[in-house]
């Protein structure tokens, strides 16, 4: 036990003599939550749009008022033909055209009838798409207030709730996302490079000749990360409470407690890996592009996985960070216990083991 | 001169040597573009749907067939009680529920008025309002079906009446995979050049072998420029099997010029390579390179719009864009090769990443020290 836990004062020692290291690993998670929280929205706000307005009567300044005063929309220029707006399109300026008829005001008044054309730059769909709803949301407006809000006949009207999110806050979404993404970061990557620097430094050699079981050797190397991401977890889920103010629904316990089963699956992925790998370059490729990318795609926070074709669907489920997320999100903010989440519970548990042991089986104690 | 040609000769011996550096370069990237794009696909399709019908009169039924035909939801329960729904919310085994309140047809036709409930789960707030968007414009055309059965419109509407038409210019058919693939594309080449170009140095740093190099009368561009120009060669082939990749499998052809493509990527590689240098040059081991870039690499991608627009973010996070690579060529990219955009639509941001890789480059043969 005493050979044991100086092995674990020297990786503390490892990790704390590289300050860059450690100063990375420990700002990661703040400053993904910083820019998650506060820079990235789905939210489509203050897009410049262009009009072209032949009519120029009463009517049409109105409306393009009404449009530019909303906070969706800013009028960036007034153009006078189609080629203008194309222009603009491929310079990036706009997102949006207007574009009135002649005579928009007169037809209003005299036939009760006229139309507006929106052009919207569908090289980002969505963005497209909402721009498109919003502005018709306007002019739709625009029209009751001139038919005095009579009321058509046989209307049916609906009536939204929006569950556990009323404000429609990212933040709900990403903050389990952010916590399985640096866990996963600090604990395979971290754990599978320096077992792997070990060996190419020849250092593993003399660990191996030492009368330490080799075993205990790899568990040392994974014990600091496993504390680090445990400060890790704390440092999030307190900026999200106290900075982002979401709040935690359920019990901190099992929250916690679900929390360090995934590191234990991102440690034992990191043995994995290690017991592979033969340079510190191959070890991180393999976590990046095995580990990282796959619980970016797949976790659903990002992408969501009922839109994906079914081959993508059937990988997402050995994706330990799917199953951690939807814990999370379970958990944190829906609030339930842990009789709803057994199911993803026991999956991890699993894959704790079945890592684990594949780690050993393949841990090689002779070198080469 | 003849110093650099034995300097590219060894780079390249040392690159095409190494197994695991070729598949990082070569396979990974088609992969990736395999396989993202179909995932990262923002078009809601499959919304699970759960009813509660309170009614079951001849109408609530024909909504909800006309809801399910959409084919945006998927009929999840069709049950009489909200609290067993929300149970299946709960479970994420719904995402929304649409309540018809008892009465329904009755009040519709009687007081030419009803009202429906929805409740959705917003924890992922697009996905709610997308699908919240979707069932109400099926409703809407429900309403207006409903309302012609009733009454017959005059031919000149009694009331003012404003027309919407709205039009998609540069992808009509509203394909996702055509703005995903390009920005793909970008970060693409900037992973695999700004890691390699990290690593490489810090690598000769940890073995040793920079010391014979250091002892030598190579000068410092000269070591600088043997560093880049491999993996910038490497890069423009990266490119090349992107954008083969983006025709045979996603049919893109860019409306813009290829010159215009590959001259821009070809500033931008410099940008790119110049920082990984940058990176090496102050990392004093590969794992510290390595989180190093994968860090600036984050925020880089997170903050340069490759799936949430830049002109919603704050302004202070549009500032820290400015100085962000990344953004810029993913712009580029996009209208070079959806709208067609040449170079008198780009030059300023050819410019701006043309001063980046003067600076960045600069900036690490200045920091490269000859010294152990």
């Amino acid at each position: 036990m005493k050979q044991f836990l100086s092995f674990v004062k020297k990786e503390f020692h490892h990790i704390l003599r590289d300050r860059r290291t450690m100063f990375i690993l420990l700002g990661m998670p703040i400053v993904q939550i910083i820019i998650f929280g506060f820079a990235l929205t789905n939210e489509v706000k203050n897009a410049k749009i262009a009009v072209l307005d032949p009519s120029k009567d009463a009517a049409t300044v109105s409306l393009t008022g009404e449009l530019n005063a909303s906070k969706y929309f800013d009028v960036e220029e007034n153009v006078v033909s189609y080629d203008q707006i194309e222009s603009a399109f491929k310079k990036g300026r706009i997102k949006l055209a207007v574009v009135y008829p002649q005579h928009f005001g007169e037809d209003l008044e005299h036939l009760n009838q006229s139309a507006v054309q929106l052009i919207a730059d569908a090289s980002d769909p969505n963005v497209a798409s909402t721009l498109v709803s919003y502005a018709s949301a306007i002019i739709s407006d625009y029209q009751k207030r001139v038919t005095d809000e009579r009321k058509l006949p046989y209307t049916i009207k609906t009536e939204m709730r929006m569950l556990y999110n009323p404000q429609l806050k990212g933040a709900y979404n990403f903050v389990p996302g952010v916590m399985a993404m640096v866990l996963l970061l600090v604990c395979t990557m971290m754990t599978a490079i320096t077992i792997v620097k070990e060996k190419e430094l020849g250092t593993m050699e003399v660990m191996l000749v030492s009368p330490i079981q080799p075993l205990k050797i790899v568990i040392a190397k994974a014990i600091p990360y496993l504390i680090l991401s445990i400060v890790n977890i704390s440092s999030i889920l307190l900026l999200s409470v106290f900075v982002l103010e979401v709040p935690i629904n359920g019990s901190i316990p099992l929250l916690v407690a679900e929390s360090i089963l995934f590191t234990l699956v991102s440690l034992a992925l990191g043995l994995l890996i290690s017991s592979g790998a033969e340079s510190q370059q191959t070890a991180m490729f393999i976590s990046l592009v095995g580990m990282f990318l796959p619980t970016i795609m797949f976790s659903g926070f990002m992408f969501p996985i009922e839109n994906m074709p079914l081959p993508l669907r059937i990988i997402s489920n050995i994706v330990p960070a799917k199953w951690y997320y939807s814990i999370v999100k379970s958990v944190m903010i829906k609030g339930v216990g842990l009789g709803a989440v057994w199911k993803e519970t026991l999956i991890l548990a699993g894959m704790v083991v079945f890592f684990i042991s594949l780690a050993v089986k393949k841990f090689k104690i002779r070198l080469e | 001169m003849r110093t650099l040609k034995f300097l590219l000769q060894k780079e390249f011996r040392q690159i095409f040597r190494d197994p695991s550096i070729l598949r990082v370069i070569f396979i990974m990237p088609v992969i990736q573009l395999m396989i993202l794009p179909w995932a990262a696909d923002y078009e809601m399709k499959n919304i699970q749907l759960s009813v509660v019908d309170h009614d079951h009169s001849e109408y609530s039924r024909q909504l909800v067939n006309k809801i399910t035909a959409s084919g945006y939801f998927i009929l999840t329960e069709y049950d009489n009680s909200y609290s067993q729904s929300l149970r299946s919310v709960e479970h994420d085994k719904s995402d929304l529920i649409l309540e018809i309140p008892a009465q329904f047809e009755k009040s519709l036709v009687k007081e030419s008025e009803a009202t429906l409930f929805m409740a959705l789960n917003a924890i992922n707030g697009v996905k709610a309002t997308l699908g919240g968007t979707y069932l109400r414009s099926i409703i809407q055309n429900y309403n207006r079906e409903v309302r012609t059965e009733w009454i017959q419109f005059p031919r000149f509407s009694p009331e003012p009446n404003i027309e919407i038409a709205s039009s998609n210019w540069f992808n009509p058919l509203m394909n996702y995979k055509y703005f995903m693939v390009p920005g793909i594309l970008v970060i693409l080449l900037t992973m695999v050049g700004a890691n390699l170009a990290a690593i490489n140095i810090v690598k000769e740093k940890e073995i040793g072998t920079i010391e014979q190099i250091n002892v030598t009368p190579i000068k410092k561009h000269h070591f600088i420029l043997g560093k880049l120009i491999p993996f910038w060669l490497l890069g423009l082939v990266v490119l090349t099997l992107g954008l083969i990749i983006a025709r045979l499998v996603y049919g893109i052809i860019p409306a813009g010029s290829f010159f215009t493509i590959y001259a821009f990527a070809a500033v931008y590689l410099l940008a790119v390579l110049g920082l990984g240098l940058l990176i090496s040059t102050y990392a004093s081991n590969q794992q510290q390179a390595m989180l190093i870039s994968f860090f600036l690499m984050m925020i880089f991608i997170l903050l340069g719009g490759l799936y949430t627009s830049i002109d919603s973010m704050p302004a202070w996070a549009r500032t820290i864009t400015r100085a962000n690579p990344v953004a810029y060529f993913i712009e580029v990219m996009r209208r070079v090769i959806l709208k067609g955009s040449g170079f008198a639509d780009i030059w300023d941001q050819f410019a701006i990443v043309g001063g980046f890789a003067i600076l960045l480059n600069g900036w690490a043969v200045w920091s490269y020290r000859k010294r152990a």
